[in-house]
């Protein structure tokens, strides 16, 4: 999996990024929305709200609720997967749910929901990372008032040797997988999942690893924020000075 | 110590001034330090840091002027959608001005599942769902006009400064202009070019709203505009 030179099956650093694509407000209907392209993983956000919940049952008097659905569209996979939420979907619905409510100020909406919906186009490895990454985006995009972005990203180990931001084959084919993610402006990490085995030190620079993979992410978060509003700018600066 | 230069974008969660500073709009104090809470621009005046925020959800205050569409009708009022989390009220006491008798009276006489109203908020505390009053003069349902719907956090600036930009349009393209807080704006002219007009002029605005000279280059929009169609 690593060849001699130190390089990773797709040519990366250990400690290298995949190339990645940011882009916020693209669908027109939704009150928020982000797209994000990293290495072969594609992941397409949406948030409505907040909103009137329905069934009015589950509304809380004291804040809103988020709801969150991470879903593999049935061509993501090389094999057809089914349409219908699996196990594995229902638990990244929730894992990602819980990464991104510390950052929400749930309490300034008592009695409705918040719904995120987190569409996987194309499924090259951390999915649920890249996940956490484009539904922050969108959150921000909705206006809804956060404390942070999330920014996630896994670190993990391939061949003995730690690496940052694992493709789907270096997950299959390594002994760990560590997916975190992380608000860099609180110093909070509000998912830390693993399977596979590390030593303790070993778990410790794979953390390092993978807060300052979360970093990068967020600065690219930010750029890809401002970067709707700073193009209508600069196009009416131009404007002004023709 | 502030962060960041007046007028510059912020995202969430950007450290924005540390010391002994006011939190205003959209931002979060932690210890001494402000912090961001939505995307904006940052704007520091004395002891105040805030944020104008680009895009937000209208909270329904006392006193605001809305546009609602009717969404329900019940026995003793109305449901109205007004772009808001919430669902807010109209009591047929905040609507009708003779005694309403529950027997002979049809509510939907008066307004129906579907009619625009413009009204004003008279209380909302977040236990419970906004009310509203269109017992006052100027409010009630529309008859005319066409609707522009508009992020609620665009409204300050479609207003602009002692309401300067609204008046700009006003005079500028002859049309009658009513913004609710909500964001929803009606916009009634003598014919629907004149109206048109108005409305693209409200789009660019909403666009435009974190650029500066936005009035000068509206004005000169709607004059290139004109010499076009004359």
């Amino acid at each position: 999996m690593i060849d001699e030179s130190g390089l990773r099956v797709d040519g990366r650093r250990p400690d290298e990024l995949r190339p990645i694509k940011m882009e916020v407000g693209v669908l027109s209907n939704a009150d928020g929305s982000a797209y994000i392209e990293q290495g072969k993983s594609k992941v397409l956000a949406a948030v409505y709200g907040p909103r009137e919940l329905h069934p009015r049952h589950l509304a809380l008097p004291d804040r809103a609720i988020l709801r969150c659905r991470y879903h593999m569209a049935p061509f993501s996979v090389e094999e057809r997967k089914s349409p219908a939420p699996s196990r594995r979907e229902i638990e990244l619905s929730k894992v990602i749910r819980e990464a991104l409510e510390p950052a929400i100020f749930l309490e300034k909406f008592p009695r409705t929901a918040i719904d995120v919906f987190i569409e996987v186009l194309q499924a090259d490895g951390g999915t649920r990372c890249a996940g956490t990454t484009v539904a922050a985006l969108a959150l921000a995009d909705a206006g809804i008032p956060m404390r942070d972005l999330v920014a996630a990203c896994a670190a993990g180990k391939v061949d003995g040797i730690l690496v940052l931001d694992l493709s789907d084959i270096e997950d299959k084919e390594g002994e760990a997988d560590m997916p975190v993610s992380y608000m860099p402006n609180l110093g909070l990490i509000s998912l830390l999942q693993m399977d596979g085995s590390l030593t303790l030190e070993e778990f410790k620079q794979a953390l390092n690893l993978a807060l300052e993979g979360c970093k990068q992410i967020y600065k690219l978060q930010k750029e890809a924020l401002k970067a709707k509003y700073v193009a209508i700018k600069e196009e009416v600066e131009s404007c002004l000075q023709s | 110590m502030f962060y960041f230069e007046n007028r510059q974008i912020v995202t969430p969660g950007d450290l924005l001034a540390e010391g002994d500073y006011i939190a205003g709009n959209n931002t979060y104090k932690s210890g001494n330090r402000i912090y961001a809470s939505r995307l904006g621009l940052v704007e520091y005046q004395g002891k105040t840091v805030q944020v104008i925020a680009l895009n937000t959800v209208y909270i329904p205050s006392p006193g605001d002027q809305v546009i609602g569409r009717i969404e329900d009708v019940n026995i003793n009022g109305w449901t109205v959608d007004i772009n808001s989390p919430y669902k807010a009220l109209l009591r047929v006491s905040d609507a009708v001005n003779k005694p309403f008798r529950q027997q002979k009276d049809d509510l939907t006489s008066f307004l129906d599942v579907g009619d625009l109203i413009l009204a004003k908020v008279i209380a909302f505390d977040r236990t419970m769902d906004p009310l509203l009053t269109i017992r006052e003069p100027g409010l009630g349902k529309i008859t005319h006009g066409q609707i522009v719907k508009v992020s609620p956090a665009k409204i300050p600036r479609i207003i602009g400064r002692r309401a300067s930009m609204v008046n700009l349009l006003k005079r500028e393209t002859e049309c009658k202009i009513t913004v609710g807080q909500n964001g929803i704006i009606l916009v009634s002219g003598p014919t629907p070019e004149h109206e048109k007009l108005a409305i693209l002029a409200i789009e660019k605005i909403s666009q435009e709203a974190h650029t500066s000279g936005l009035t000068d280059r509206i004005s000169e929009m709607i004059r290139r505009e004109k010499g076009v169609k004359t």
